[in-house]
């Protein structure tokens, strides 16, 4: 069986739903504590949402220096599936591992609404079992969730189709971002595909009746995805 | 040239308060010990003007377990599950400072949560400004909820809902009132009395500083030292990154059985809850102040003992458990310090430098606190105002006048703040903010938790009682539509200067109100809280008591109601009694007239309770079940359908009954075709 | 000895805390307000006396970890 590390920094506060969410898709996921370097056994990793070490100097600068980040980085590299959401996202990026970053939203303010995401993608461990044009409602919980780039990276993210979600209105038409979003990216991912960064909450999509169960396409890619330990 | 004013008059002791303090040790106070009694006796500590009413609510429910006079209340809610739940008032430092006013308000009330064994799982914040109009206001608004928002979502607890108000008199006393919410198992459930001689206090979490530290220190000199007066910060300001971390090595301190009791830090810091553990307990504590972990230099006894530095816990351990608990808090990144130890007999006993600095009854700081009686009168205007109603006249515009209505802030769509808080963490909001009472349900079980904060300063102004008990009723209401019986309260009893005797006069009315509405409707009171002095100027508040309802059901409704999912083709019930002539203290009233006179109807409180119970059946069978209030039934029918995106069409020509206020309605959309039986 | 880091949002890159200051100023009244960039400034202080070594591993500290290189510059300014 698969088991999925779900890392815990101090501040971090989604890690429960992460595993709530995983556990009702059917598979199992461990809670990781940021100083722990061995994560030999997972399959995948997710970074949860949350304020890791509070979001201090900027939000992850000080969690991409936890010791867990040194296998985080391994998994990153030998092509194994990394999962960022929201405060994760902004983790890797910090990292290095995803490019860009993550600053404060346009209009200054915390937002917490459902908003609506198109598909660009299934070449990334987000969005394996999504279709492309797949208008999906999710929520966004973030202060810090504007995407910026500098010009060339945003090119490049585009040219090689590494942008995964991108926020749309509800008829999927292509209005602004709620965010600022340079180029309305609500996700992203790395040139392999197995790492990936997204804004949105699919954990908390995941059952109809908090409002939408559009999150669960998004997290059974994961889930799809994890590669089971070699013997 | 007069002499300064004596040290306990500079601290806020009347002579006769001082003279108490005399008596109970038997000598004059050290410096440290009349510190101490100066903050422990203040009226917001100590409650003397309002304590002699307070013992007119009850708790003696079946399922209550901790009633009023603990950390928060606890209910149970079956099979092991239990809740735990406190409100409480920020209001005089959030016009200071509105963000860290509004945030270490938060703080606190968290803090008394998980301090009983519960992990906190709603916020909700009841608020107070002054008129939009005035571009201060618009400052203490918007620093008030960017501080709960910034609080709040980086602490990891969903802010779930609140209401707003908006009128003149709190515009130099805005009220920002907190509720909050915690779930526990029965097993983890602690409290605060210390026991076991030889057993530890260990202080957890930030390093004590200055913070909070006001007026003149009678321990450096006897005079106001100008230079030690600017090194004190008079804003607190919160970490919520350390309140997370604290409230993880809290449970888990709980779930490895390592604590025998625990207390948080709040007003008067480590003096009261050393206290406080120690005469819970009935034991005595000695207690190092050269132990506690300092963020500044150069602190006097006094000054940490009365520090009011945030984010801090005061938990007694067994002397076996200690390293591990040291242990366990330095992996979490909390610092904590061994500062005291449980004796026998009842004292507290307080070192510096080798020095005893204090020793007192620790039971004396709150036990025998005064108690005051303070003179009451009817105000001599109220009759004249209740002469006053407003005038109503044969015929308006309806639609201008509703759409009036709606553009209050009062009453307009309030999603812009609380969009702002994170109210979708833990993935048990049912019903978010923006409906009428929010749901939560409790995973793993087919339990739900409903709370609504209501509270309605202008009628409470024109008639305490009347109005007191329409809000414990609207309030039940207000959970009642999400499918759960009213289950307990907690209340928030904001009013003026204690000292005149018709601010007085509100609140012993609005108590009497308030507890013969919870008794008819059958909710325990389990706690609560009073701020008084809420005045500037001379000028005090419009009196304002908000009603903090938790509603329970199990099991929780399938589908609950909620304001947008009324379709088109479903029919309007309107339930409960109709009048047409309620106005006085109404949206109408005010926003339309400018009027504020007349005398608000009575409540009748054997109809609410049927008209509550009738809600929370209707509620598991309806898609729409909304509270009828501010702005009347045109107002409850406008939110449902600007929410749902349909359209309504009333056959009723009054204008008055769509209009009016009157209480204990409710209104049901009724799906075309759904079989329901008209009852009562 | 004693530095102040100063950090500042990278040119062409969205400074929402900016573009909002500059129009809550114009609205204010000064019409003469163009751009406003946020940044922020970090004493940091060390132990030693060598300016120079102080000075290039302060560098080291922006780079590793005090500024994001990817949507910040910085400065160091050695104080008296």
């Amino acid at each position: 069986m698969s088991r999925v590390a779900v890392a815990l920094f101090p501040g971090t506060n989604c890690e429960q739903d992460v595993v709530y969410a995983l556990d009702l898709l059917g598979a199992e996921a461990d809670l990781v504590w940021h100083r722990e370097t061995d994560l030999s056994g997972a399959a995948g990793i997710v970074l949860p949402g949350g304020f890791a070490h509070g979001d201090y100097l900027r939000t992850g600068a000080i969690a991409r220096f936890s010791p867990i980040m040194q296998e985080v980085e391994r998994f990153a590299v030998a092509g194994r599936p990394v999962l960022g959401i929201c405060n994760g996202f902004q983790i890797l990026c910090e990292a290095g591992l995803l490019p860009g970053a993550l600053v404060a939203n346009r209009d200054l303010r915390f937002i917490c609404r459902p908003v609506h995401v198109r598909v660009e993608t299934t070449g990334s461990v987000l969005t394996r079992h999504a279709e492309v044009g797949a208008v999906l409602r999710i929520p966004l919980n973030s202060y810090e969730g504007n995407y910026v780039a500098p010009p060339q990276e945003l090119d490049s993210l585009e040219r090689t189709g590494r942008v995964v979600l991108r926020y749309v209105d509800e008829r999927g038409e292509a209005t602004g971002s709620p965010n600022g979003s340079a180029n309305r990216i609500a996700a992203i991912t790395n040139a392999t595909g197995n790492v990936a960064g997204v804004m949105p909450h699919p954990e908390r999509a995941v059952e109809d009746v908090l409002g939408s169960a559009d999150g669960r396409v998004l997290l059974e890619s994961f889930v799809a995805s994890l590669q089971p330990v070699p013997a | 040239m007069s002499p300064d004013p004596p040290p306990h008059q500079q601290l806020g002791m009347t002579d006769t308060e001082y003279g108490g303090v005399v008596d109970i040790l038997g000598r004059k106070p050290e410096p440290a010990e009349l510190a101490m009694y100066s903050v422990m006796w203040s009226e917001h500590c100590s409650y003397k003007s309002s304590r002699a009413w307070l013992g007119r609510f009850r708790s003696d429910h079946p399922w209550v377990v901790l009633g009023p006079g603990e950390n928060a209340g606890v209910v149970d809610l079956g099979d092991g599950w239990l809740a735990a739940l406190r409100i409480e008032s920020h209001n005089h430092p959030s016009f200071v400072e509105p963000y860290q006013g509004a945030a270490t308000g938060v703080g606190g009330i968290l803090r008394d949560i998980f301090t009983m064994g519960a992990r906190p799982v709603g916020v909700w914040d009841p608020l107070r400004l002054g008129p939009l109009a005035e571009a201060h206001n618009r400052y203490l608004f918007s620093g008030v909820v960017a501080g709960i928002a910034g609080y709040g979502n980086a602490v990891g607890v969903p802010t779930l809902g609140g209401e707003v108000e908006f009128a003149d008199r709190f515009s130099q006393n805005p009220l920002v009132n907190v509720m909050a919410l915690g779930l526990m198992r029965r097993e983890q459930l602690v409290t605060r009395a210390a026991s076991g001689v030889g057993n530890r206090a260990i202080l957890l979490g930030a390093a004590t500083g200055r913070d909070g530290i006001g007026g003149a220190s009678i321990l450096a000199s006897a005079s106001f030292d100008e230079e030690s007066g600017a090194k004190r910060p008079s804003v607190q300001v919160g970490d919520p990154f350390e309140e997370k971390k604290l409230i993880e090595t809290c449970l888990e301190l709980y779930e490895r059985g390592l604590v025998v009791a625990i207390q948080d830090l709040g007003a008067a810091g480590i003096s009261c809850a050393t206290a406080e553990c120690a005469s819970g307990g009935g034991m005595g504590m000695d207690v190092d102040l050269d132990a506690v972990h300092l963020r500044e230099s150069g602190m006097n006894a006094g000054e940490i003992l009365m520090s009011e530095s945030q984010e801090r816990m005061l938990a007694v351990v067994r002397p076996d458990d200690v390293e591990e608990v040291l242990r366990l808090a330095e992996t979490r990144e909390v610092e904590a310090s061994v500062i005291g130890t449980i004796t026998d007999g009842d004292v507290l006993r307080v070192v510096k430098d080798g020095t005893t600095v204090a020793a007192i009854p620790a039971a004396s700081l709150s036990e025998d606190a005064p108690l005051y009686r303070r003179p009451i009168e009817q105000p001599e205007s109220l009759e004249r105002r209740w002469a006053d109603p407003p005038i109503v006249p044969a015929g308006i515009d309806l639609g201008e006048t509703l759409l009036r209505l709606l553009d209050d802030p009062v009453l307009g769509d309030r999603s812009w703040i609380y969009e702002q808080y994170d109210h979708m963490l833990f993935l048990s909001t049912i019903v978010e903010p923006g409906n009428d009472g929010s749901l939560m349900r409790i995973k793993g079980t087919d339990k739900g938790l409903a709370v609504s904060t209501d509270g309605d300063s202008l009628r409470c102004y024109l008639d305490p009682r009347r109005s007191a008990e329409r809000l414990v009723c609207e309030a039940a209401l207000n959970v009642a539509v999400t499918g759960s019986v009213p289950y307990a309260v907690v209340d928030n009893l904001n009013f003026g200067n204690p000292e005149k005797p018709d601010v007085m006069w509100q609140f012993v009315e609005t108590v009497e109100g308030m507890a013969t509405a919870c008794e008819a409707l059958e909710v325990p009171v389990v706690g609560g809280n009073v701020s008084f002095y809420n005045e500037t100027d001379g000028v005090d508040i419009y009196p304002a008591p908000v009603v903090g309802m938790l509603g329970f059901c199990d099991p929780i409704p399938g589908a609950p109601p909620r304001l947008d999912r009324a379709e088109a083709g479903s029919e309007v019930w309107v339930v409960g009694p109709e009048r047409g002539d309620d106005f006085a203290g109404s949206a109408y009233a005010t926003v339309v007239l400018d009027h504020l006179g007349g005398r608000p109807a009575a409540a009748d409180l054997a109809t609410a309770f049927l008209v509550t119970r009738h809600a929370a059946r209707l509620a598991g069978d309806l898609p729409v079940v909304h509270d009828i209030s501010a702005g009347g039934l045109a107002v409850a029918l406008a939110e449902v359908c600007i929410r749902s995106g349909v359209g309504v069409v009333v056959g009723n020509g009054d204008w008055r009954l769509m209009l009016d206020e009157a209480p204990h309605r409710f209104l049901a959309v009724v799906p075309d075709g759904a079989d329901l039986e008209a009852t009562e | 000895m004693r530095f102040l880091v100063s950090i500042s949002r990278r040119d062409g890159l969205a400074d929402p805390e900016g573009a909002t200051t500059a129009r809550a100023l114009r609205d204010l009244g000064y019409d003469e307000v163009g751009d406003v960039h946020f940044g922020r400034t970090i004493l940091v202080e060390v132990s030693g006396d060598d300016v120079d070594t102080a000075r290039s591993r302060i560098d080291e500290m922006c780079r590793r970890l005090l500024a994001n290189p990817v949507i910040e510059d910085f400065t160091i300014e050695a104080l008296p």
